[in-house]
């Protein structure tokens, strides 16, 4: 077990799946001789080479296709987009290619592939560089969408995801890169689809992911203070949505709150407060609440900016309501 | 060699080209009755959605598909019961997937646009305009990755030259010398948009030259022009892996999809006519009766054989059960994780 990065945890899981499987292999913007935009790809082409490493030309749609053309025919791409919002260029092969072949060729072409890159909001970027996109891509059957939270989620889950017979959207935290974290060495998967209790709590569940995580462990530890005791679950996985977990937490506390940083219309939180007032109705003391990202495009001035963001504050206020104690 | 072998090899090597012809005719003929038929099922409703029939274009599929081996991938737009035909798919298989029955070729899940048979190569049947093109570059890539020698057709109308994936891919796969051959059917009108009305440029294949890549502007309706050009651009895919352009130029006789008119407000009449004259089975079929390799008669067997083959294929797929109703949900994903 050692300590690292979050990015270097996302390249020790390329590292090892590149060496373990030669059908895998990278390709994306700035991968290859740049190192990456973010360095998750660091020292990768010196090790494997232009053949697995393969930088692109400024064109997310075209190289999502040629990613997915060759997942069709058995190759194991992971498809590397510089931030996600430029995947938006991309969402037609990730729709109607990769999440279809499957389907509509009767069980024929599979589509092994796996688009990753940073997601979510860093400091100031503006409106165009700010986004959430989860809730986009889990609206899709046919995608697997994950987003970790933590140094060993995000090497167990990307060598789970490599390895996945299905189009995963992989979408790390672009403000998760430098947290630091115990990650198991060598083979480690962490199982697409489960949540995990990232801490055990009675009073509240406080349901999370990605950078969320950290947002609710913070706001955790204020609670404590206050003798108020949170548990914290991670979602990890987006979908296949891990509904059991949730309602076994929900059944313990009878209180919910569902931290999100994307907007919030028809956003990963809806989802969950649907299955929770579905199938643990007479369990609630309370409304399940959301805190998400203010519904308006990022601001750029950073006093608005932190304004429009989810934090521990706006967590704690939000658990303290379903406790009525505000 | 003696003049007595050289002959004999001479005389070997006209068979060859006879009985080439003879299977394109067959082909060609097969896919027309096969889509007359089709428009006739669409017509009393036995064919749902969206239908594009390929009547007129023959020659583009089975001249291009010919040079290919058997392990080499198809990859086409919704415009693709030719080429699902040409490669060898069973007139049974793609009428029943027409009719949206458990035993077509995408288990009745797919339909008229999105055809698929792995074992042949054949890999869709993709309903956005360009999209295939990308898929394309990617299977090449994985080909060459591979280093299998295999190649790629990928077929596309001419309207698709306008949409952005078009450029990327085209760039990529010369960039990277992706053994893939790029086939744009030229039948002049996407929709209902003529192409001079969509592209400053005319003479598509040219749009290779933004790319340093090969091209080639080819007579659609007479396949032995098809058949050349596209030896030729396998040969330079297979052999030095490097990518080609062949702009295809044809006409489809019938309306962009079967809700769409013949002609109308954007095509006349007469136009239609006019390129009726220039039918690609019929060129084929005087060639061959001029060179004494066909006669009426024959062209008479033929033809009857072949609508015994599309009458089987439909009463096949009339016979043939839906989808079981839990095929609902199968093949969205693998299941696990």
């Amino acid at each position: 077990m050692a300590t690292l990065t979050y990015r270097e945890a996302l390249n020790q899981a390329l590292r090892e799946e590149l060496q373990r499987d030669p059908d895998v292999f990278l390709m994306g913007e700035e991968v290859a001789e740049y190192d990456g935009a973010y360095k998750v790809s660091r020292g990768l082409h010196k090790e494997f080479g232009s053949r697995r490493i393969i930088d692109t030309p400024i064109a997310e749609l075209g190289f999502a296709g040629v990613g997915v053309g060759a997942a069709m025919v058995g190759l194991r791409p992971v498809i590397e987009f510089m931030t996600w919002n430029f995947a938006l260029l991309a969402i037609d092969q990730i729709v109607n290619s990769a999440a279809k072949l499957r389907y509509m060729s009767g069980g024929q072409i599979g589509c092994p592939i796996v688009f990753r890159g940073p997601g979510g909001s860093a400091l100031q970027l503006g409106a165009q560089h700010s986004q959430s996109f989860e809730s986009y891509y889990a609206h899709v059957p046919g995608l697997k969408v994950l987003a970790p939270g933590t140094p060993a989620d995000a090497k167990g889950l990307l060598k789970a995801a490599i390895r996945d017979d299905n189009p995963v959207v992989f979408i790390e935290g672009e403000m998760l890169y430098n947290t630091k974290g115990e990650v198991p060495d060598g083979e480690y998967l962490t199982p697409i689809g489960q949540a995990e209790i990232k801490r055990s709590g009675t009073d509240v569940t406080l349901v999370c992911y990605s950078k969320t995580v950290m947002t609710a462990l913070k706001a955790a530890d204020t609670l404590a203070e206050e003798g108020i005791s949170a548990e914290v679950v991670d979602l990890r996985t987006i979908r296949p949505l891990d509904s059991a977990t949730i309602l076994e937490s929900v059944a313990r506390t009878n209180r919910c709150v569902v931290l999100e940083e994307g907007w919030s219309f028809a956003g990963v939180g809806a989802q969950v407060v649907d299955v929770i007032q579905r199938d643990a109705f007479d369990l609630l003391d309370a409304p399940v609440l959301r805190v998400t990202g203010a519904d308006v495009p990022m601001p750029y001035n950073k006093h608005l900016e932190k304004a429009a963001k989810v934090d521990p504050a706006k967590a704690v206020a939000a658990v303290k309501r379903v406790l009525y104690l505000e | 060699m003696t003049t007595n072998t050289r002959n004999q090899s001479r005389q070997a090597a006209r068979t060859a080209e006879a009985e080439q012809r003879g299977e394109h005719l067959r082909q060609m003929l097969l896919i027309r009755l096969f889509e007359e038929r089709a428009g006739e099922m669409y017509s009393l409703g036995k064919i749902g959605g969206f239908c594009h029939l390929y009547i007129g274009q023959e020659a583009v599929a089975v001249g291009s598909i010919a040079p290919l081996n058997a392990g080499d991938y198809v990859i086409s737009a919704y415009r693709e019961h030719g080429q699902a035909l040409a490669r060898g798919m069973t007139a049974r298989e793609v009428m029943a997937e027409l009719f949206g029955k458990a035993t077509g070729c995408s288990k009745g899940k797919g339909g008229s646009m999105h055809l698929f048979n792995l074992e042949r190569g054949f890999l869709g049947g993709h309903g956005i305009v360009g999209g295939q093109i990308a898929l394309a570059a990617g299977v090449a890539f994985a080909c060459k990755y591979r280093e299998n020698r295999q190649v790629v057709a990928c077929y596309f109308g001419e309207a698709a030259v306008n949409i952005g994936t078009f450029h990327e891919a085209l760039n990529m796969a010369s960039l990277w010398k992706l053994p893939a051959i790029f086939i744009c059917e030229n039948n002049g009108y996407g929709m209902g948009t003529a192409l001079a009305r969509a592209s400053a440029k005319l003479d598509l294949a040219h749009r290779a030259y933004s790319y340093e890549m090969d091209c080639g502007i080819v007579d659609g309706q007479d396949v032995l022009a098809v058949r050349a050009a596209m030896e030729e651009a396998v040969t330079r895919a297979r052999e030095e892996s490097k990518p080609t352009l062949l702009e295809v130029r044809t006409y489809r006789y019938v309306g962009h999809s079967m809700s769409d008119a013949a002609h109308g407000t954007y095509r006349t009449k007469e136009e239609v006519e006019e390129y009726r004259q220039r039918d690609p089975i019929a060129l084929l079929k005087a060639l061959m009766i001029k060179e004494g390799q066909l006669d009426e008669d024959g062209y008479t067997a033929l033809e009857a054989t072949l609508r015994a083959e599309v009458d089987d294929a439909v009463a096949f797929a009339e016979e043939s059960p839906d989808p079981d109703p839990a095929e609902l949900w199968t093949d969205v994903d693998t299941g696990e994780g």
